[in-house]
């Protein structure tokens, strides 16, 4: 049985119609997962020697005991927002001879065989060998590094269960908060605290099998919670709750663009995908406190420009590259009906140049960081509405993928192609180089200018480039219809 | 007045349709039936200039479709649920398919009002998106959709699958209101000969992307059809 959906997982994946297109995708993830499995390698190899120079009076595992607290909180409130439990299209299983049962203990335990479980391993496990060699306790590093798999595997389910209540991630964002204060004005180690109860695991091993215990019953919950779920009306009855409708009747003064806009504003905020890239928004918008900081970039101005049109674009970007696959699950309908593929756009520009000016005016504090840094943003603001709405519009008639608008954003690559990739390089790698270069052979204010005067030229050729942008799409129009109708 | 000449389509090596000439006078309601794989939404989409022909071409109202898209002023259309915007209530769906076809809110108010019955009391006003409605649901707010704007043509693909008995019978009775005074041209295609032959007063049969048989219907055709498919 198990060996039927393995091969079914199997056909899935490779002959999912999107498979061959979004291969390119795939490998860069691929050694995104590299990268930080080498690098967590790393850490693990060398951890306990950096740690042993840096507090010399202080044990190694100790030390890393009493951090494992935020360690846990942390990948729980990752996965909370990264991992979703296994899908498994169990639909046509239903009504076959198989036991709900065993639909669920496959989906289980593929679960506990996913990306975020392993990539720890890749830290505590050589990490427990370089503490054996360096003559610990075999049973007490074995046990302790026991625990750490069970601790993983409980996140694991435990997340499952927690999955859509959004109070226990306040919880825990409060609790990392907390406990850093405590910390911080010495009233309790609570973090501390935590860590003795895994220096006594190393003590005694025999205590890890309280986590055994505790994954054991994670799972039985588990189990118990998706076994009653396995029905249609369950599968079913998440999607009928009553919605209320905001009342968008204020963008009608934008006059025959208002019903483009409308419904972007709600496709937005309706649908999981685009829903969770709301998150990127905030996350973009504070792209400069990466850099600005860090007195290493301090002379690097043409850093400047990559935050700039970085933290006022992300909407532009992240909107604009699935320019027009947002609408492909309706392109049909659209493509029959009346009104210019110019007015389409236009909302679609309208809305991009709106949201580069807020996210503008939002990043106004920037200039804590010099009056440079406020400067070089403005010249990126109008960067990007001169030159990058154009060129992510005219990108956008490259796209070829639809895009399920149910769909969680995060590590989603439904829709992303060669072009998403390619498009980054006039769209921030250019205006930075123009800038770098003009910075260092001439000056600061001729650079930032000039930037800002690409914008202007930009802005000033609108008409003729959404001409053309327009004609490109039209042109194109057949083959986006055959695209869109493709299902993944 | 659509006039089809020299219409063929061909993926390949396979030919999907071919229909030397069809001509569908204005104000006429026109039937299209046929088995799976016969052409029928091939040919609708290709009037709606959503695939383009391989040879030929289908002339809406004097405009040739795959050159101008004026027909779009004068034309509406419900082939699947593909064509309902799912994230929209079915009210803010009406109310943007109104904007684009030169209507105000209460245009868009007055004109549905109509259909009252239509609905049933479970698509307006329901604080629902399209995607949580029901296939039957779904399918009556597109084909509402479709007749907004006081369109000259209407084209709908199997719009009584997925109906209920009695929203069938009243879909009937609204499409034939619709062709009462022969100025609105309906094309609607079904696999059901007896809803056809009841709403159409012209069925044209479908083959493997042939026309094979073009019949006034009268008495005899429900009888005609039903022995032609039944070999």
């Amino acid at each position: 049985m198990i060996s039927h959906f393995l091969s079914l997982e199997w056909k899935q994946f490779f002959r999912s119609s999107s498979f061959s297109k979004s291969v390119g995708a795939k490998i860069l993830i691929g050694f995104f997962a590299l990268y930080f499995a080498a690098c967590f390698l790393l850490i693990g190899i060398g951890g306990y020697w950096i740690l042993k120079k840096q507090f010399p009076e202080q044990d190694p595992l100790v030390l890393v005991n009493s951090f494992l607290m935020y360690v846990i909180v942390a990948d729980l409130m990752f996965r909370y927002l990264m991992q979703k439990l296994p899908v498994m299209n169990i639909k046509p299983l239903l009504v076959l001879p198989i036991q709900k049962s065993k639909i669920v203990h496959f989906i289980l335990i593929k679960s506990s065989l996913s990306f975020f479980n392993i990539m720890g391993l890749f830290f505590y496990v050589p990490f427990s060998v370089v503490l054996i060699t360096e003559g610990y306790s075999l049973e007490g590093v074995l046990g302790w590094l026991a625990s750490m798999i069970l601790i993983i595997q409980s996140i694991n389910f435990f997340n499952f269960l927690v999955n859509k209540n959004n109070s226990v991630l306040v919880a825990l964002l409060l609790l990392l908060i907390f406990g850093y204060l405590i910390q911080y004005f010495n009233w309790f180690d609570l973090p501390g605290f935590i860590g003795h109860g895994f220096d006594a695991v190393y003590q005694s091993p025999i205590l890890s099998l309280l986590f055994l215990c505790m994954v054991i019953g994670l799972y039985i919950v588990n189990f118990k919670q998706l076994r009653s779920e396995v029905y249609l009306d369950a599968l079913i009855s998440e999607q009928t709750k009553e919605i209320n409708s905001a009342d968008l009747s204020f963008l009608e003064r934008l006059g025959d663009l208002a019903p483009f806009i409308k419904n972007d504003l709600r496709l937005m905020w309706r649908n999981k995908r685009t829903k969770s890239s709301v998150w990127m928004i905030a996350m973009g918008l504070l792209y400069g406190l990466f850099f600005y900081p860090n007195p290493m970039y301090a002379d690097m101005e043409f850093i400047y420009v990559l935050v700039g049109i970085f933290s006022t674009g992300t909407l532009l970007i992240n909107f604009g590259q699935f320019i027009p696959a947002w609408d492909s699950g309706y392109y049909n309908m659209l493509m029959s009906q009346n009104f210019k593929y110019e007015r389409y756009l236009k909302s679609k520009f309208t809305i991009m140049t709106i949201s580069v000016v807020a996210l503008f005016v939002l990043g106004i504090p920037y200039v804590y960081f010099g009056w440079k840094v406020l400067l070089v943003h403005f010249a990126a603001m109008i960067y990007n509405v001169g030159v990058n709405t154009h060129v992510i519009l005219y990108g956008g008639t490259f796209n070829r993928k639809r895009i399920n608008l149910d769909e969680k954003a995060a590590f989603n690559f439904q829709g992303t192609g060669a072009v998403q990739w390619i498009i980054g390089i006039p769209l921030m790698i250019l205006p930075m180089a123009i800038f770098g270069l003009i910075n260092w052979l001439i000056g600061f204010e001729i650079a930032t200018a000039t930037i800002a005067v690409m914008g202007f030229v930009g802005i000033a050729l609108h008409k003729k480039l959404m001409a053309a942008i327009t004609k490109k799409y039209i042109t194109n129009k057949y083959v986006m219809i055959h695209a869109f109708n493709q299902e993944n | 007045m659509i006039q089809t000449t020299q219409l063929s389509k061909k993926y390949g090596k396979a030919e999907v349709l071919n229909i030397e000439s069809l001509e569908i006078p204005t104000g006429q309601s026109f039937g299209l039936v046929g088995n799976n794989g016969a052409g029928k939404t091939t040919y609708f989409n290709m009037l709606l200039d959503l695939i383009r022909p391989t040879t030929g071409a289908i002339t809406n109202h004097d405009i040739v479709v795959n050159q101008s898209e004026d027909w779009k002023n004068f034309t509406g259309s419900f082939i699947d649920e593909s064509f309902l915007i799912g994230y929209l209530t079915p009210d803010e769906y009406f109310d943007f398919i109104g904007d684009l076809r030169g209507m105000n809110k209460a245009d868009v108010k007055v004109f549905l009002t109509q259909f009252g019955e239509f609905f049933n009391d479970e698509v307006l006003g329901k604080k629902k998106y399209l995607r949580d409605l029901s296939k039957g649901n779904q399918k009556k707010a597109g084909i509402i959709a479709a007749m907004m704007g006081s369109p000259k043509v209407v084209i709908l693909d199997e719009p009584f699958a997925n109906l209920d008995p009695t929203t069938q019978i009243r879909l009937k009775k609204i499409l034939k209101t619709l062709t009462d005074n022969k100025a609105v041209t309906v094309l609607v295609s079904s696999h059901d000969l007896s809803h056809v032959t009841e709403v159409c007063e012209r069925i044209v049969v479908l083959d493997k992307g042939h026309l094979v048989k073009d019949i006034e219907t009268s008495q005899e055709t429900l009888k005609e059809l039903e022995s032609y498919f039944s070999v």
